[in-house]
């Protein structure tokens, strides 16, 4: 399976910039698809360690965050990604070095609070934050080329999936290396671990600020892309969602988190198309339903379409 | 310091009393998604839309007695009642038919099923309840009021959020304390609490068990639900709100801990209404601060108990 | 979806609309078939107490408008989107009905912060808008937009006609408290009440400042503290459950013999509150629209309306239907007016908008009309709560209406930086009592 990982990876790109070219609309859904599917690569990452973070939406947030707040001084979306993804990795190292010592729901819950004290922040800092109304992100320059909103968009979705690309690929590399294996180390027999020398705490560490990282470079482009930011995102739904769509897609490969946003995406827009004010039902039944008859996700699916049964 | 006291001594008295019937429905909910997570292990998101659906159960059924003519002291007793009545029926279908489903599979998954769950139940909700308020407060209005001494002052509290409140969160507590400790059925569920490898594996009916602490947990959200709601109109949403700080609590309180639920609940309850005499815009953060502060001096939780590391 | 699609209907609908490209947005100017109206409101969360009242009278409408011969010739079909999902899913849909459903106007929002993020859609996909309920200052205020028109006030007018209203009635206060939700509205109308008190009636304490949770579902604490502190007015911009929550606890603890409640958005609760809303407290509705409007300018209108809303929906219609409504009026008039400036032919997407620019339209209660800046100015009456054999809960008595024009800020200016410029005859000179 692993060997069909980067044709059909190929295929879903080439799937996705067709349906963005046929429809303007549908290159907007999938490029905040393509955004939340690299933070969930985070949230994979963390459950390659056996570890759930129920709150991983602040990293999001804050990335989107970083962007609505330095897009009057460091106007470009290069610059703003970047600085997002920096921000994102030293916050995460900071509370990092704080959950990482926690397990299980203590680790769940604490990254939970987390993110709740930073949306209540948010909130709270009106002054500074406009609390729920949010803070607007204007068309910016694209490593320095001032663009018109048509062709920053395009750009915006281009990164997106470039940038999908890299990250599925350095995490390939990274699962399959020593440091990855630790991590699923922890998951299994996290004492055997600390007999053979390896310190299990780091390596849990060096994830977390990895997966904060890409929930911060989520958000930068979730920014980007609604060019609008609300506390919401950090909200603990938020973070739900995100566990969501890791599970939706199925945890077994990086092309899960992609697979999952854009069915999670689409679910919900058709969801709400037909039934405004019962999406959540649907949307439910539709994680219901995979988890009791397709464990494995949308990617465990495909696995077994393909005829290959093991997704490790 | 001593100066202090003497300007808001009187205010924190007030405080106080305003925190321990915060800290009874804080308590109230949490406790049973503690119970439910000490046994079956499972984070159940759902038990915020329990609580919802205890409330609105609680209020309908209410609403529908008293138009056959219910005397008003029956009211906290329906209370009890429709909550043990919403328990008992979706306590039972959720272990039953989903949650047995996947008590195999990983820890995330069971959470996510919950999750589920929960966004089912909130739309279903509406489709029952709509999203107009609903309030029906006998209960509340029945008991009247005390007035509190407060200097050459004095304040009116409700006897149902003064004494009402707090009691039955109290004699829930000490019934849930006696039942785990007296009972044979109680044992059982804190030996699997404690380790549920070495219990089932002394042949313990694994299935059993789980059925009935989570019917249990199912009934003491609605029961949560049900005693807000006489004080608390009813909306779309309300159950959202709610779990998020019982996960807070049962983190605090250390696994399955019924006594570190009851001292967690307090602590919140208590730092909640101080810091909303002194300082409101703390109110909403108090309840993690005080997780972070104490996870950071005992990792395992208040009454956690620490676990045997597996080689 | 209409309620007589069938389910397959609706689900290859629904597939339709995920897969299919856009196709129709490309004739703007041939007359269309059904004016597509695409309306967010909450279906969701605790503001669907407002979203679903309002897509209901929306529905109501579009029905009555279409068995009339439909807006100049044409009938009307709506479709709704449920904001609570977040931002970045409802910019999505806006974008799909635009786009994708070739819808003519857009309707939205309650949310501020929809409203804030999806105006300026308007000027990007070139569509009318019409923001049909948000109150945020911010939209008109700090830019300009071609295709984006409010139909209703906005936070000013609707904060400051309940304060000069309690400095008519009460002028003798010196202490306030304040216990709002903590979300934008909550933080905003504070600011702006402060701002106008300050200038209206220098020297007012203020001795709580009390922002619980949004969505909280207990205020004991925080009652027990205005217990103490005892001042002399409380105000609270809360709504729906909140504000039904706070004025239970409040009452049933006497709160209202110790302080007069000033609740601007007081009207959507009412019903819910029936008769334990205690008498004699400031009570606004985001508008001129009671239910027992003395003197409605078209009382035919006015009866019809609220009556064939109760009768198809068995509730009384709140201040979100009431803003749905004139959205629609507003619709109806300002498309009719870029027809006929066309003689017959169908007007594009700017002549629609421009049409709308300086529009006056009636309401059953009054006329609205939409300033140069888009926004429009919609008349405020404040009252006393009270009860009458009329209605099976509380309506304002003495009531005082306020013309949108002296309670809303100038063309051009910042509404905190208006309010402070405010001169104390202001008091006396503004407002008609209308009994």
């Amino acid at each position: 399976m692993r060997r069909y990982e980067p044709i059909l990876a190929l295929v879903l790109a080439a799937a996705m910039i067709t349906a963005a070219i046929m429809a303007p609309w549908l290159r907007f859904v999938l490029t905040i698809a393509l955004a939340k599917g690299i933070a969930v690569v985070g949230i994979l990452l963390l459950l390659r360690a056996g570890q759930v973070s129920f709150g991983h939406a602040l990293y999001v947030a804050f990335g989107a965050y970083v962007v609505a707040f330095l897009a009057p001084r460091l106007n470009d979306a290069v610059l703003l990604l970047a600085a997002a993804a920096v921000g994102a990795g030293i916050l995460g190292l900071l509370i990092g070095l704080f959950v990482t010592r926690y397990r299980q729901i203590f680790f769940g819950m604490l990254n939970l609070a987390m993110s709740m004290v930073f949306y209540s922040l948010l909130e709270k800092l009106y002054h500074i934050t406009h609390g729920s109304d949010g803070i607007r992100v204007e068309v910016m320059p694209v490593a320095g080329q001032a663009l018109d909103r048509v062709a920053y968009e395009w750009s915006i979705f281009g990164i997106a999936l470039a940038l999908a690309f890299t990250v599925g690929l350095l995490v390939r590399l990274y699962l399959s290396s020593p440091m990855g294996e630790a991590l699923a180390g922890i998951k299994t027999r996290e004492t055997r671990l600390e007999f053979m020398g390896v310190p299990a705490r780091g390596v849990l560490l060096s994830a977390y600020v990895m997966s904060a990282m890409l929930g911060g470079i989520g958000g930068a482009i979730i920014a980007m892309t609604s060019r609008h930011v609300t506390p919401l995102l950090a909200y603990w739904t938020s973070s739900g969602e995100l566990v969501f769509i890791a599970i939706l897609g199925g945890a077994g490969g990086v092309l899960g988190p992609f697979l999952g946003a854009a069915a999670f995406e689409l679910v919900r827009i058709y969801a709400a198309a037909s039934f405004a004010d019962a999406w959540q039902l649907i949307l439910g039944s539709v994680l219901l339903l995979v988890i009791l008859f397709a464990p494995g996700g949308l990617w465990g699916m495909a696995a077994r379409l393909l005829g290959k049964g093991g997704t490790r | 310091m001593a100066e202090w006291f003497q300007d808001n001594g009187l205010l924190l008295g007030l405080a106080l009393l305003d925190g321990l019937s915060s800290a009874g429905l804080i308590f109230l909910v949490a406790v049973g998604l503690n119970l439910v997570f000490g046994v079956l292990r499972i984070i159940n998101v759902a038990h915020g839309s329990l609580y919802a659906i205890g409330a609105y159960s609680a209020a309908s059924i209410g609403i529908f007695l008293s138009g056959l003519g219910l005397p008003d002291w029956a009211a906290v007793p329906t209370l009890i009642l429709s909550a043990a009545l919403v328990g008992a029926i979706l306590g039972p279908l959720i272990e039953r038919f989903l949650l047995r489903r996947i008590y195999a599979q990983e820890e995330v998954v069971q959470l996510l099923v919950t999750f589920a769950l929960f966004m089912i139940l909130e739309d279903v909700q509406k489709l029952i309840w709509g999203v107009q308020p609903i309030h029906h407060d006998t209960a509340m209005r029945a008991l009247g009021t005390i007035d509190v001494p407060f200097g050459a002052d004095f304040i009116p509290f409700t006897n149902y959020q003064l004494f009402v409140l707090p009691g039955i969160a109290i004699v829930t507590l000490v019934g849930l304390a006696l039942f785990l400790r007296r009972t044979l059925t109680g044992r059982v569920i804190v030996a699997v609490t404690t380790d549920r490898e070495a219990a089932s594996a002394m042949g313990i009916d694994a299935a059993k068990i789980f059925l009935l602490t989570f019917t249990f947990g199912a009934m003491l959200a609605a029961l949560g639900g049900a005693l807000s709601s006489p004080t608390a109109a009813l909306v779309p949403g309300i159950g959202a709100q709610t779990i998020v700080l019982s996960f807070a609590v049962v983190a605090t309180a250390g696994l399955g801990q019924i006594e570190g639920a009851a001292l967690t609940s307090l602590m919140m309850g208590l730092g909640r209404s101080i810091a909303v005499y002194f300082e409101p815009e703390l109110e909403v953060v108090v309840p993690y601060i005080i997780m972070v502060l104490v996870l950071l001096v005992r990792p395992q939780g208040l009454f956690g108990v620490i676990e045997t590391r597996r080689v | 979806m209409t309620a007589s699609l069938t389910r397959r209907e609706a689900l290859a609908a629904g597939f339709g609309t995920v897969l299919l490209p856009a196709t129709l947005s490309a004739q703007p100017a041939a007359k269309p078939a059904e004016f597509k109206i695409g309306v967010t409101t909450f279906l969701s969360g605790p503001a669907s107490v407002f979203g679903v009242p309002s897509r209901k009278a929306c529905e109501m409408l579009v029905d009555q408008i279409n068995a009339a011969g439909g807006i100049a010739g044409v009938p009307l079909r709506a479709t709704f989107v449920d904001e609570a999902p977040g931002t970045d899913h409802l910019v999505g849909e806006f974008r799909r009905l635009v786009q994708s459903e070739g819808v003519h106007a857009m309707f939205q929002s309650i949310s501020s912060g929809s409203c804030l993020a999806c105006t300026p859609l308007s000027r990007e996909l070139q569509k009318l808008t019409i923001l049909w309920d948000c109150g945020t200052q911010r939209i008109f205020e700090e830019n300009r937009w071609e295709y984006a028109f409010r139909t209703q006030g906005y936070g000013t007018p609707e904060i400051l006609a309940p304060l000069l209203y309690l400095l008519k009635k009460k002028p003798d206060f010196r202490t306030v408290a304040v216990i709002n939700q903590d979300y934008a509205w909550g933080r905003d109308s504070w600011e702006l009440w402060k701002a106008g008190m300050d200038a209206l009636k220098p020297g007012v304490r203020v001795v709580a400042e009390m922002f619980p949770r949004f969505g909280s579902t207990d205020f004991s604490t925080e009652i027990t503290r205005l217990l103490a502190l005892r001042p002399d007015v409380i105000l609270s911009t809360s709504w729906g459950g909140e504000l039904v929550t706070f004025v239970r606890q409040a009452t049933e603890r006497r709160l209202h013999e110790r302080s007069t409640f000033v609740l601007p958005v007081a009207e959507a609760s009412l019903p819910t509150l029936g008769r334990s809303m205690p008498e004699g407290h400031i009570i606004g509705t985001r508008g001129d629209h009671w239910n027992n409007h003395p003197a409605p300018a078209n009382p035919q209108l006015f009866n019809e309306f609220v009556t064939a809303y109760r009768t198809r929906f068995n509730e009384w219609p709140i201040y979100p239907c009431h803003h749905m409504a004139q959205a629609i009026w507003a619709l109806k008039a300002g498309v009719e007016k870029a027809v006929a400036a066309k003689s017959g032919g169908w007007p594009s997407d700017l002549e629609m908008a421009n049409a709308f620019r300086g529009l006056t339209f009636p309401t059953p209660t009054s006329t609205i009309t939409l300033r140069e800046d888009g926004q429009g100015l919609e008349d405020q009456i404040v009252g006393l709560s009270s009860f009458n054999d009329r209605f099976p809960f509380s309506v304002p008595k003495e009531m005082i209406q306020f013309t949108g024009a002296q309670v809303s800020a100038p063309v051009g200016q910042k509404s905190t930086d208006w309010l402070k410029t405010l001169k104390p005859d202001m008091i006396a000179s503004s407002g008609r009592s209308i009994g």
